[in-house]
């Protein structure tokens, strides 16, 4: 073969075997890593699978936050008004987090309507709400007249106490 | 007055600039010298204009002049003057004024240290510069004016900076960040300057290299102070989050530095001409995107500046003209490429070719994850999130096969390695870096831990095939020792930032590999044990600063039973706007860190608190620093600076007064 045409080929090759490397990765990675949001109201209506990592988010019920014992382990509802999940979490929660304010949480779905969670959101300041959970709380039509963060100045965003 | 005044600047400014980017132009087609040379006074007066608007904010901020809404949303009359300052860029309009501040910046700066440059091309290069100020200056004053007020019923104060931003970190982060990025419109201009000229030549990569170096080095600065500053500020301890906000300005890093070497490629070898104005191109765009990203609202996160959807239209639009017109440019002139020369496998062309594609590869997964919520959301399909695994899983390994070619690239020549010994050469590396890879993290964290084994052994392998390439390549000359200083200063940068990348990536593998975390309940008098420290809560008090309220913890670490460090956590809760924040305490050292944040009061006086002990973590910062002093000194090299000293002699024998200072 000519010279050039052999020295095309492997770079052809190269660049084939590259991009299909990184098309297995990517594709590998997205299918255990990607996290579709659930509100409440799906998940009491079964549409949330069970053991799959997932994020739901909601409004903290009112007196539903509970701490227990020596450990950090800690119980709260998330509601969009309409239906309930029972979230159970160990260790720090957000500086934001608080009764009656949105939160975003991620982890699996044990059995039905019960959520073990392995990271808690909390909007990050007054104003804010985070855009599921505002359009989750309108999709039940409980709007609670707190939404509204889009057109404020401010810097917002999440507050993880992540697992970092 | 003064808010009035300085929107008048920027009109101002937006008409010199107009002209910048339409007359030089057209006289570089005309071949009309005078129209020609109108080009760095006009980018000289949008330079001044721009910083009188700037520097008015400022005077409007410390004046608390709370008519004026930007002032009203970012500042507050109880904020210290110096964060009253930076509230200048804490927000969507003043830090699209820094942006444009600082690409009038570069601007003049083109037009002052680039007297060498064919009056022709300085002109084309300067109207493209001046165009997209014209762009980023019309979207000021249409859709983000920092100086509009809201008169006649003005609040009596400020909503108050985000705590968050109150900050040493955030008072140098963003203005770096920007320099950085802003900064890779430099060599975008100069390769569509180029194209417009249909020269491309090695000329054209000489000049555009030290900008583009200088660039990409205030950009890697700008990242490793954004990473310092969430790991001390946001009080966790993460240090890189893949959060859509870190990754706009990643992935223009990762584009540039694939750039910068094809740049090398172009500028000493005369190939990949076609590559290297592509990659310009898409450098830009991708800073571009990040400030469509950040600035338009379409994400939500740590950073994210909340705005209207005009904005992200304006970006948007924006953005397509910038990258379609130059596309578009690019198709049409760009070189037809009959490069006949052939590429030797073992040659530094290759080897940087390879470098290339691996780079465009890690930043193509980025952009994925980064844009694949979006799009998703954009589709309805669903409201995904992507998480750190997905990057981490993707990234990393093409990190690591980068290492590979980054290590061995140390032992070849241009064109052609001449008696390369594949075993003489590598075995000897190999086996050492085998050897420390895996002794090192195995004797230190006393187990073996793959992961870590794996990322060692591709350290050490890096750093080993630098130092003995770069000694190889001095004996060569014959002259010891003192053939260390034959090497050029573009080789000790290279030298440096890829030890300096070698030490980010110790640092990643030893701190994600070997940081422990407890989460546990302290009362006061209480400690906990993390590993063999000891950390005993003292006491927590009220504090009261400046403008927040704090309750502070004292903290005592033993080692072995001798203390060893004193922490000082906060809780605080700032006044104006009632905000939470927790500031971590620190102990901060070369081989580790040691790191408690207070979690939330408990009953009875006791606090969750969260203790971390972080290995090795101060090397992702120093590596970066490494990285960025590389390029600095790359850009040091005189091969530059004589290029233009040639250019001004010959100029003022032309006549020409314009003998400013060069680099």
């Amino acid at each position: 073969m000519h010279p050039v045409r052999k020295q095309r080929l492997y770079i052809v090759l190269f660049i084939v075997l590259g991009a299909s490397i990184a098309a297995a990765l990517i594709f590998y990675a997205l299918r255990e890593n990607m996290n579709l949001f659930y509100s409440p109201s799906d998940i009491a209506d079964g549409k949330a699978p069970l053991n799959t990592r997932m994020r739901a988010g909601g409004m903290v019920r009112e007196g539903s936050v509970q701490r227990q014992g020596e450990a950090l382990e800690v119980n709260f509802i998330v509601t969009d008004y309409a239906n309930d999940v029972a979230v159970s979490y160990e260790g720090i929660l957000p500086d934001m987090f608080a009764e009656g304010q949105g939160v975003v949480v991620t982890g699996t779905q044990t059995a039905p309507g019960v959520f073990v969670a392995t990271e808690v959101l909390a909007k990050h300041d007054e104003e804010y709400m985070p855009p599921e959970v505002s359009e989750a709380l309108e999709k039940s039509g409980h709007s609670g007249g707190e939404t509204g963060g889009n057109s404020s100045s401010r810097p917002s965003g999440y507050d993880a106490a992540s697992q970092y | 007055m003064i808010p009035e005044l300085g929107s008048f600047c920027l009109v101002l400014a937006l008409c010199l600039a107009v002209v910048v980017a339409v007359v030089p132009l057209w006289g570089s087609y005309k071949n009309q010298g005078v129209l020609m040379a109108m080009a760095s006074p006009l980018t000289a007066g949008v330079f001044t204009f721009t910083a009188i608007a700037f520097a008015l904010l400022l005077v409007v901020l410390i004046n608390d002049d709370f008519s004026v809404n930007y002032v009203a949303a970012s500042s507050n009359t109880q904020l210290p003057v110096y964060y009253k300052i930076s509230a200048a860029w804490g927000g969507h309009e003043g830090s699209l004024l820094l942006w444009v501040l600082i690409l009038a910046g570069w601007s003049v700066a083109v037009a002052a240290f680039s007297k060498s440059l064919p009056l022709a091309m300085r002109a084309r290069v300067l109207s493209i510069m001046g165009m997209i100020t014209v762009g980023f200056l019309l979207f000021i004053l249409m859709t983000s004016n920092p100086f509009a007020r809201s008169l006649p019923f003005f609040p009596p104060e400020g909503n108050d900076l985000n705590p968050l931003l109150q900050d040493i970190g955030l008072i140098f982060h963003p203005p770096m960040l920007y320099l950085g990025y802003v900064g890779f419109s430099v060599p975008f201009a100069f390769a569509i300057a180029a194209l417009l000229g249909g020269r491309l030549d090695a000329a054209w990569a000489r000049w555009s290299r030290p900008w583009t170096n200088l660039a990409w080095a205030c950009l890697t600065l700008g990242i490793a102070l954004g990473s310092w500053w969430a790991y001390y500020e946001l009080g966790w301890g993460g240090w890189w989050f893949w959060d859509p906000v870190e990754n706009a300005s990643f992935m223009p890093w990762l584009m540039g530095t694939a750039l910068v070497h094809s740049l090398a490629v172009t500028d000493k070898r005369g190939v990949f001409r076609s590559w290297t104005v592509l990659l310009a191109i898409f450098t830009f765009s991708l800073s571009l995107l990040g400030t469509f990203l950040v600035r338009s609202g379409v994400l939500t996160s740590v950073h994210a500046f909340a705005a209207d959807p005009s904005r992200g239209m304006f970006i948007l639009v924006f953005l397509f003209i910038v990258v379609g017109g130059s596309l578009l440019l690019f198709a049409l002139r760009a070189p037809q490429v009959t490069q006949s020369s052939r590429l030797n496998f073992l040659s530094l062309e290759n080897f940087l070719l390879i470098n290339n594609v691996i780079l465009l590869a890690a930043c193509l997964t980025v952009l994925f994850g980064t844009l694949f919520p979006i799009v998703a959301d954009a589709l309805d399909l669903g409201k995904y999130s992507v998480g750190a695994p997905y990057f981490n899983a993707v990234f990393l390994p093409m990190m690591l096969v980068l290492m590979v070619f980054m290590g061995t690239s140390a032992w070849l020549s241009w064109k052609q390695t001449r008696a390369f010994n594949w075993q003489r050469t590598l075995l000897v590396p190999a086996l050492a870096a085998m050897l420390l890879g895996f002794a090192f993290p195995s004797v230190y964290g006393g187990e073996f831990n793959w992961k870590a084994v794996l990322g060692s052994v591709f350290g050490f392998w890096l750093v080993l095939h630098t130092v003995a390439g770069a000694v190889q390549k001095s004996r060569l000359s014959r002259r010891g020792v003192a053939g260390l200083t034959k090497l050029s200063r573009s080789y000790w940068g290279m030298v440096l930032g890829h030890i300096g990348f070698a030490v980010v990536a110790f640092g990643v593998i030893m701190t994600t590999q070997f940081s422990v975390e407890r989460d546990v309940k302290l009362a006061p008098g209480q400690s906990a044990t993390l590993g063999d420290y000891e950390f005993r809560l003292d006491q927590v008090s009220a504090v009261e600063g400046s403008n927040y309220l704090s309750d502070m913890g004292f903290v005592t670490v033993k080692l072995n039973g001798e203390t060893v460090a004193t922490l000082y956590p906060e809780k605080r809760r700032y006044l104006a706007s009632g905000q939470v924040m927790t500031e971590a305490g620190i102990d901060a050292g070369l081989f580790r860190d040691l790191y408690l944040s207070l979690g939330e009061q408990l009953e009875g006086g006791a606090w969750a608190v969260r203790v971390q002990v972080k290995p090795f973590v101060r090397w992702l910062w120093l590596g970066g620093i490494l990285i960025a002093l590389g390029g600095i000194w790359a850009v040091m090299d005189p091969r530059y600076r004589k290029k233009l000293v040639v250019g001004r002699s010959r100029s003022k024998a032309q006549g020409n007064l314009a003998a400013g200072a060069s680099v």
